[in-house]
């Protein structure tokens, strides 16, 4: 039985939403924010929050020491890259797993995830000295790769909850009407779980996107992307807060214009099937 | 074959022959983000026109740096072609054959003219593995009106006792002055550095001859115990968080009396556009307990290094000896002004009147001159190295040590129970490493 939604609740409710979305985007907002200060106004104390002369100094300091479109390029690749790729894997993977489990299923999964828990820099030497073996420092092949098997367990585990809300019975029907395996994964399955598909894509995009630890100790000046470009601006002697704020804003822009065009998409995977 | 294989085949001995002259003539560098790394980047352009060769940079985080560089030296990743490393490493990584030695410059580099204290720290067995781009010790800068307003008069050569009077002097909470800042953040870049000089001016040390650790000794409790005395009478709230660049916030916003800190830190408190009491710093060499004959100044220097077994050694070279030369001084000083020129590696630099002119030089050199890395403190110790003790260990153990120090400014334990963890802690290191 559902409770009536009083306008009074209504209104509590909307405050704590916003109120919410306001604390989480905070941080955010006030990088924005310091980016336009001069390095003074970012260090002041009590801290300055909108009476201040806004400047756009900083961004042209960072345009002029940095190859701000090479990392930018760099980042795009490694991120599409590593999604494109783990998708063309993990589909397949995700549809074996939801539609013809074995008894070691439930095991595969849970291992896969496993290998999110082992702390990254225990296996920094191994895969730098692999990729010392095989000429991948500092290059965008090596770093798609490993940007990959790092999300990977990720996408299997989202595209398999995805495709456990699709019911058997219309790849079934497929079957029966005589689609080969490549055209119902191709023609029925994929279609019906595009939502899905869509918000993993997102999701990773966004997580290889903003993955430093790996893209920082793997790249030098070729491959390196915008985590090593807002990194170059940490500094230990000096002020730098400014320049390192319109950095990161630079940084993060393209990724949260992306969020924001596809947030309904976004939203409507990340919800599929939480309601039926 | 045919014409479209021989074009093809053609083509591709074309690119690999490009590929290979623009590694020759291409280096990368790994270096640091401070103000006089950065003011060198903007003149890769003059150095390419000169030489012909391109340059390639990689600015780091000092951390990421770090770890970068040793994780690429150590498994001879062969990223770089430069490295900018300090005075911990050089001597450790030249002993292991990691560096390329930097002997045969040419007699206008004059390489007599580099300062010995950091001609010394820079070299392994008399051989230079990395050369000074800059170079600092540590002094006391201070707030001539807030000390003037207290009655006193700040001392070229200050004791640790005047330090305390006048920080105690100059304190106004109402005002949200604090009479001394210093640094409490754990590292042993950070925190580590400040309380192993405080300590050598003290009289103690990290180790005695036997590499035996010395916190049990009546003189690093007797420092610490000040530090932390001191520091609650007159220093800011919550100061164990703090690092060079929170004290070089809080003094540039007028907030601290004194802060005794990086020589380097005196051209951003004077700087009009950054501080607002630039008008009103002096300056002295770093205090000592009285009667002790070490002060607590520290000496560091950021090189530049040429990993052993790199493509381009000619050219890493020819790098090296534009960067860190007389010539480059003048090209800064001739578009910048003296004062942002890269401080504290050559002698010939103090000698020039235009930067005699400037503040704080002399007391930058007197300061660098009164460390001595091969003698840092009162009684005898085995190994080189003022703020830090030169053994591939140290960085590890000493990060430990100021967690545990750390802990004692923020109150969480007592000076004496951090005193005996180090204790532990050293010893511990020193024999799993084979040392005793």
């Amino acid at each position: 039985m559902s409770r009536a939604v009083t306008p009074r609740r209504k209104l509590i409710n909307t405050t704590i939403a916003w109120a919410i979305g306001l604390l989480i985007f905070f941080p955010i907002l006030w990088t924005i924010l310091t980016s336009f200060k001069t390095e003074g106004q970012a260090i002041a104390s009590p801290p300055i929050f909108l009476n201040f002369d806004w400047t756009l100094e900083n961004y042209a300091v960072v345009m002029e020491r940095s190859n701000y479109m090479r990392f930018l390029w760099n980042s795009i690749i490694i991120a599409g890259g590593s999604t494109i790729l783990g998708l063309i894997i993990a589909v397949p993977a995700a549809w074996s797993m939801a539609f013809v489990p074995s008894k070691r299923t439930k095991d595969i999964l849970l291992w896969m995830l496993s290998t999110k828990m082992l702390p990254a820099v225990g296996v920094l030497y191994p895969i730098y000295l692999l990729f010392i073996e095989l000429g991948l420092l500092d290059s965008r092949t090596g770093l798609v790769i490993v940007m990959m098997l790092i999300n990977l367990p990720i996408i299997v585990w989202m595209l398999y909850t995805y495709f456990r809300e699709i019911p058997g019975e219309i790849l079934e029907a497929a079957r029966m009407d005589g689609a080969a395996l490549r055209q119902e994964v191709l023609y029925i399955l994929t279609p019906m779980a595009i939502p899905g598909i869509a918000s993993t894509m997102l999701l990773n995009f966004i997580l290889a996107w903003n993955e430093a630890f790996w893209t920082l100790n793997l790249t030098a000046a070729k491959a390196a992307p915008l985590t090593a470009f807002i990194a170059s601006y940490s500094s230990p002697e000096g002020l730098f807060y400014a320049k390192l704020s319109a950095a990161s804003t630079m940084a993060i822009a393209p990724i949260l214009i992306l969020g924001w065009f596809s947030q309904k998409q976004l939203v409507r995977g990340l919800t599929f099937g939480a309601v039926k | 074959m045919t014409k479209r294989t021989h074009a093809l085949l053609g083509a591709c001995a074309v690119a690999a022959l490009s590929t290979a002259a623009f590694a020759q003539d291409t280096i990368t560098i790994a270096t640091v983000n401070n103000g006089d790394m950065i003011r060198m980047q903007g003149y890769t352009d003059t150095f390419t026109e000169q030489t012909g060769i391109e340059v390639e940079w990689v600015t780091l985080e000092e951390n990421v740096l770090r770890q970068r560089v040793t994780t690429d030296i150590t498994t001879k990743g062969g990223q770089f072609d430069i490295m900018t490393i300090g005075m911990y490493e050089t001597p450790i990584w030249g002993a292991n054959g990691w560096l390329v030695p930097l002997d045969g410059m040419s007699a206008e580099y004059d390489v007599e003219d580099i300062l010995p204290a950091m001609r010394n720290g820079l070299s392994h067995d008399g051989t230079l593995y990395a050369a000074p781009f800059y170079g600092e010790s540590s002094m006391v800068m201070y707030r001539t009106d807030l000390m003037e307003a207290a009655g006193l008069e700040m001392p070229t050569a200050p004791t640790w006792e005047f330090i305390r009077e006048a920080a105690a002097a100059m304190t106004d909470r109402d005002n949200e002055i604090n009479g001394i800042c210093l640094r409490g953040k754990a590292g042993w870049g950070e925190g580590g550095a400040i309380i192993t000089v405080t300590a050598n001016s003290f009289g103690a040390r990290w180790f005695d001859e036997d590499w035996t650790a010395q916190f049990d000794q009546p003189e690093w409790a007797e420092a610490i115990n000040f530090y932390v005395d001191m520091m609650n009478e007159s220093g800011p709230q919550g100061f164990a968080t703090n690092g060079f660049n929170e004290n070089l916030s809080l003094f540039q916003q007028g907030k601290c009396g004194m802060w005794i800190d990086a020589t380097v830190a005196a051209s951003f408190v004077t700087n009009p556009d950054e501080s607002t009491v630039a008008d009103s710093v002096g300056f002295a060499l770093a205090p000592n307990k009285d009667g002790v004959s070490k002060k607590a100044n520290w000496l560091w220097a950021w090189a530049l290094a040429i990993p052993a077994g790199t493509q381009n050694e000619e050219a890493a070279k020819t790098f090296i000896e534009w960067a860190t030369s007389k010539e480059y001084i003048g090209l800064v000083a001739a578009n910048e002004g003296w004062a942002n020129v890269p401080p504290g590696a050559r002698a010939s630099l103090y000698a020039t009147p235009e930067y005699q002119e400037v503040p704080f030089a002399q007391m930058t050199l007197d300061s660098i001159q009164a460390a001595d890395p091969n003698n840092p403190t009162v009684e005898p110790v085995p190994y080189v190295g003022v703020q830090f003790v030169a053994i591939p260990e140290f960085a590890g153990m000493a990060t430990e040590v100021s967690q545990e120090f750390s802990a004692a400014y923020a109150g969480q334990q007592t000076v004496e129970e951090a005193l005996e963890k180090a204790q532990a802690i050293t010893n511990e290191t020193m024999e799993a490493a084979g040392y005793r």
